[in-house]
């Protein structure tokens, strides 16, 4: 349901973005869904109220070449994906290393699913979790 | 040679009303760069929301900010009904309206208080504030609530509010227009306030619309964006337009919220003035299934809500892109070059919210 979505792939990826900006695209943020075996990383751009998205299907282990060299104010929802999710993030201009949003206590990447680790679910009291 | 030198800016800092820190790269007086660390009010909401259902979760979102709450819930159920073909009943729509514009006007008396106090200003600071509590008086005499009102819903709004109470909103608003005709002249014209506002922090328009700037903070550098103008709600029936300065500095940030708070109060005056009879809600049985991106303006800017169903109780994913998220990236484009002495009032410009930008 989703209007205005264009396929890519890490290999063009930074060509597509690179092409929406002197088109009079502005930046507005990422997405990244955790779908089971791969991640859906949904790039957002506006002009004149209409939405434009790139999604990416980004294998898990896989890294995400970063496009904060060519938009810097995706440094910030990068380094967010990186830290909730353990995507790693490749060619930040300002690179958090997993300590962006999280503390050094925090449990890693608390929203990637990660297959044979149980995740909280529903109902249950999260202690009763294993979360890593 | 000058030797830079790394200072930190908070995460306690007396102008900071949340914990946010600058690493400050100076060179004697002056800001060369700035680096921004945040995680001290991470709350995990969205991870949150994925075990709570799409019912509960209206509420668990209202809870990300405890300024612009009631429309962070109008922007979720927004998304939810489009996934669920639900259109709320017209009055429904126009009390949303009027509730979002009381939340944006309490958000802006805050916001310019802040201001006032960062740059010494104190008695301004009270005086705003004090006009702010008629705001809320008259948020909790329409919902029961201050902050958390809880009244929006799935499919309309959970509370209606009767004739009467309506009429009092518009007396209240007379007061707080008077109280805004006494303070804003000061806040705009007074020499020493003008002193620590104009030409400072100053964003260009190609900078901030590069950077993602949203709300204030790009109507002040020139660009006219306001989502408002799209007609959600029923803002379609209303007159509004976007607020729009040009100077990009600390002065024209702070102008267009007053223009703002005008608007906010001529907006619920014309709601108030043309809202209809009805139902305020409309039942449903389904389950939200599919995805949608669903945006509304708030008082710092655009909000963004990503929502993945997949046809049970159970949201799959629940993203929400905060306007100070946004803005986090001009606010270090304000800070290159800047003196020291004014870093507080540039952050504070742009009406900084951590617990959303952090959720």
């Amino acid at each position: 349901m989703i209007n205005n979505v264009e396929n890519i792939t890490v290999d063009n990826l930074l060509d597509k973005v690179a092409s929406k900006m002197p088109l009079g695209f502005r930046f507005v943020t990422m997405t990244c869904v955790d779908c089971g075996e791969h991640f859906d990383i949904l790039y957002h751009f506006d002009k004149n109220y209409e939405l434009s998205n790139f999604r990416l299907s980004l294998k898990k282990g896989e890294s995400l070449p970063s496009i904060s060299g060519l938009i810097f104010a995706a440094l910030v929802v990068e380094n967010e994906i990186q830290d909730l999710f353990g995507v790693k993030v490749t060619g930040l201009v300002l690179d958090y290393e997993g300590r962006f949003l999280l503390t050094e206590t925090a449990p890693e990447r608390p929203l990637c699913r990660v297959p044979g680790v149980m995740m909280v679910e529903a109902g249950k009291p999260a202690e009763a979790a294993e979360v890593k | 040679m000058a030797k830079n030198t790394i200072i930190p800016f908070g995460p306690q800092h007396p102008v900071l009303p949340e914990p946010i820190q600058l690493r400050l790269v100076l060179d004697e007086e002056r800001v060369v760069s700035a680096i921004p660390v945040v995680g001290y009010v991470h709350r995990g909401l969205e991870k949150l929301a994925e075990q709570k259902d799409f019912l509960q979760d209206t509420y668990l979102i209202e809870r990300i900010c405890g300024i612009c709450s009631f429309i962070h819930s109008l922007t979720y159920s927004m998304g939810i009904e489009n996934m669920m073909g639900l259109t709320p009943p017209p009055r429904a729509q126009y009390l949303r309206v009027i509730w979002s514009e009381l939340h944006r006007m309490h958000s802006h008396l805050l916001a310019t208080g802040l201001l006032a106090d960062a740059f010494g200003f104190e008695n301004l600071f009270m005086q705003l504030w004090r006009t702010r509590e008629h705001i809320m008086d008259a948020m909790e005499a329409t919902t029961g609530a201050r902050v958390m009102l809880g009244t929006c819903c799935i499919g309309g709004v959970r509370k209606d509010v009767s004739e009467e109470l309506l009429k009092s909103v518009l007396k209240t608003l007379v007061t707080v227009e008077k109280e805004l005709d006494e303070h804003m002249p000061v806040l705009l014209n007074d020499y020493s306030v003008k002193q620590r506002m104009c030409g400072v922090g100053v964003l260009d328009k190609q900078v901030a619309y590069e950077r993602g700037a949203v709300g204030p903070t790009a109507r002040a550098s020139g660009i006219a964006m306001d989502l408002r103008t799209q007609g959600y709600a029923a803002y379609g029936d209303l007159d509004v337009e976007p607020m729009v300065e040009t100077d990009g500095d600390c002065y024209a940030r702070t102008k267009v919220r007053v223009r703002e708070l005008y608007q906010s109060l001529n907006l619920v005056r014309q709601a108030i003035g043309k809202i209809p009879d009805g139902p305020i809600n409309v039942p449903f049985k389904t389950k939200p299934d599919g995805e949608v991106i669903s945006r509304a303006e708030q008082p710092r800017g655009e909000v963004l809500y990503y929502l993945k169903g997949n046809g049970t109780d159970m949201l799959e994913r629940l993203r929400v892109r905060t306007p100070t998220f946004a803005n986090i990236p001009p606010v270090l484009a304000m800070l290159a070059g800047c003196e020291l002495a004014d870093v507080g009032v540039i952050v504070i410009s742009i009406d900084p919210c951590i617990s959303c930008t952090e959720r």
